[in-house]
């Protein structure tokens, strides 16, 4: 076998296991309405409690978690077994997701086991991303480290890519009638998602477990090198301890909020703030994501020739500078005014239904409006009426969803596409520049953790405290990115002064 | 520049306590605001994770002004 066909081999193998890690993770996370209904009725405050904690607590505290427990792991007993080890935790988790009764059959059993799976996914995830980049990475020619660590960068964004896709798919292939087709799926089509995993993961191990140790761990392990306790040496001493600190300030941090703010709260902004309907919301990000997910590639090799620290810190500065024109060209995109307004097609349904053990009842005006552009709006505003005084409610329930011109939606793939661009250019270096910083010896412990805090603390949660900013400052439409931008630029400025540009061509120490 | 990275260390030992304080104040008041299970479990999330991360940037910042990354290390025998 060539040395090209084995570096190869290496990169398929991780990662395929890694896209599927990140994939499984997703799949809950795009499904949270559809498991909140099986699993977690909102009417029960234990359940939802349960519902609130699966949310939070295997992101943001687990994932780290996993990051600990996996990296020492690594350290000790090798990267082969142990990403195998988390691969077979997320897959085993994310199948019996998929077959748990809901809460009406089993009650109070059904949240708790999804919790727990939920949790064991959030472990499996925080072990498996630097094991596989440290993998690959210990396998890659010196000057191409860059080029081959960008292919298991992309894992993370085709993940969403496919979790997105197959559920989109799924919610539309069960019925010739899109609407009973989406009733099936929210009824029990929603599993699918979750079961067809068990077939590629068990693909993926089979692919791993044919695969050979890294050979500098290998040689370390010959040598009698190996770290005794990878945790503290890794945050124990100072030296090491400090490059820990920097990976996570300078880096990670920023690296991480620009990530999720490209992907998610984009996805959720378009869907939430712009009021785009749900399959248009998810195939923008998809289309964006497909042209994009090449130049992970292009700068993960490029960094090999110019060094990491600028295209990350660069991609930090154009997000910086650009996310507030960008998000309020969103915005613009989808408002209707200043539209020509196509009144002779607008069409408008009334419905009243009597409220059950009441004399009031639900008046439900629908109401349909079309643009000259392709745009179209659908209004459902819901008033209560009462049967004795004749007021309306107070706050009518409205709820409006938007289906975009092409013109228009293409627009919105082009605004996200240069969101993920940037993306692309703090992500796709990063492995590289993660293991370099790191000795063999507690790599995998070392770098895992800024990696998981960066990504899975400030990303994690930029969605949320992004959305938190706009229930508070509620007049400002993009005050939600001020927490990306804030983070995204203290992590620049740390990183441009503090980081050095060098390539550590020498990663066998 | 390695002047300024130690003098940057006081902002970052300074940015530390002022987050957890504005990240505690934050959290009571949001919790007083909504006093759900589901408001305690978020914002008890946010402090436990954000807390030991400022404690991290105060660390970082009491080595930058002890001069700890006027020059990296280059391989693992100066860690």
């Amino acid at each position: 076998m060539t040395a090209s066909k084995g570096i190869w081999k290496v990169i398929t193998a991780s990662s395929v296991g890694t896209l599927i890690e990140w994939y499984d993770f997703y799949i809950f996370g795009s499904l949270a309405t559809v498991i909140a209904s099986q699993f977690f009725p909102k009417t029960n405050p234990t359940a939802a409690l349960l519902s609130t904690l699966a949310t939070f607590a295997a992101g943001f505290i687990v994932r780290p978690f996993g990051a600990l427990v996996f990296g020492r792991l690594g350290d000790i007993v090798g990267r082969k077994y142990t990403f195998l080890l988390t691969l077979i935790i997320m897959g085993g988790s994310t199948f019996a997701i998929g077959l748990v009764p809901g809460y009406e059959s089993i009650g109070f059993a059904a949240p708790i086991i999804v919790l727990v799976l939920r949790l064991l996914q959030g472990l499996a995830l925080g072990g498996e991303y630097g094991g596989a980049a440290t993998y690959v990475a210990e396998h890659s020619p010196t000057h191409q480290r860059g080029y081959y660590t960008s292919w298991i960068q992309t894992t993370a964004t085709l993940g969403l890519f496919f979790s997105l896709g197959v559920i989109l798919l799924t919610r539309h292939v069960l019925d010739a009638d899109a609407t009973i087709s989406i009733a099936k799926f929210n009824d029990w089509g929603w599993r699918i998602p979750f079961l067809v995993s068990i077939l590629l993961v068990i693909i993926s191990i089979y692919i791993r477990l044919k695969m050979k140790e890294s050979p500098l761990f290998s040689k370390i392990k010959a040598e009698g090198r190996i770290s005794v306790n990878p945790l503290k040496e890794s945050f124990g001493h100072k030296t090491n301890l400090k490059m820990v600190l920097l990976a996570l300030f300078g880096a990670t941090m920023g690296q991480g909020v620009v990530w999720y703010t490209g992907q998610f709260y984009a996805q959720s902004f378009i869907e939430n703030v712009c009021k785009v309907d749900f399959d248009q919301s998810r195939t923008i990000i998809i289309w964006a994501i497909l042209f994009a997910t090449p130049f992970f590639v292009v700068f993960g090799s490029w960094s090999d020739k110019v060094g990491r620290k600028w295209i990350i810190l660069s991609g930090m500065a154009l997000a910086i500078l650009t996310y507030k024109f960008l998000f309020s060209s969103l915005l613009t995109t989808a408002d209707t005014n200043g539209r020509t307004l196509l009144a002779e097609k607008t069409e408008s349904k009334i419905s009243t239904a009597a409220i059950e053990h009441s004399n009031d009842s639900i008046r439900t005006t629908l109401t349909k409006t079309f643009y000259a552009d392709g745009l179209a709006v659908t209004e459902n505003r819901k008033d209560t009426l009462y049967a004795f005084s004749e007021k309306l409610s107070i706050k009518p329930d409205i709820k409006v969803s938007k289906i975009l011109g092409s013109g228009s939606y293409w627009k919105m793939v082009f605004l996200v596409f240069i969101m993920i661009l940037y993306v692309t250019m703090v992500y796709g270096p990063i492995a590289a520049f993660l293991v370099e910083l790191f000795p063999t010896k507690i790599r995998y412990t070392s770098m895992s953790l800024p990696y998981h805090i960066g990504n899975g603390v400030f990303g994690g949660l930029t969605p949320f405290i992004a959305t938190l900013l706009t229930t508070i400052y509620t007049s400002d439409k993009l005050v939600g990115l001020n927490y990306p931008i804030w983070i995204a630029a203290v992590s620049l400025v740390i990183g441009a002064l503090y980081l050095v540009n060098k390539i550590d061509l020498n990663v066998n120490d | 520049m390695n002047t300024l990275k130690k003098w940057l260390g006081i902002v970052w030992i300074a940015i530390g306590p002022i987050a957890m304080f504005w990240l505690v104040k934050t959290a009571l008041s949001e919790i007083e605001k909504k006093p759900h299970i589901d408001t305690r479990i978020q914002w008890g999330v946010f402090v436990l994770v954000f807390i030991p991360i400022a404690i991290g940037l105060i660390i970082f910042g009491y080595y930058a002004i002890k001069g700890e990354f006027d020059s990296l290390p280059e391989n693992s025998d100066q860690i």
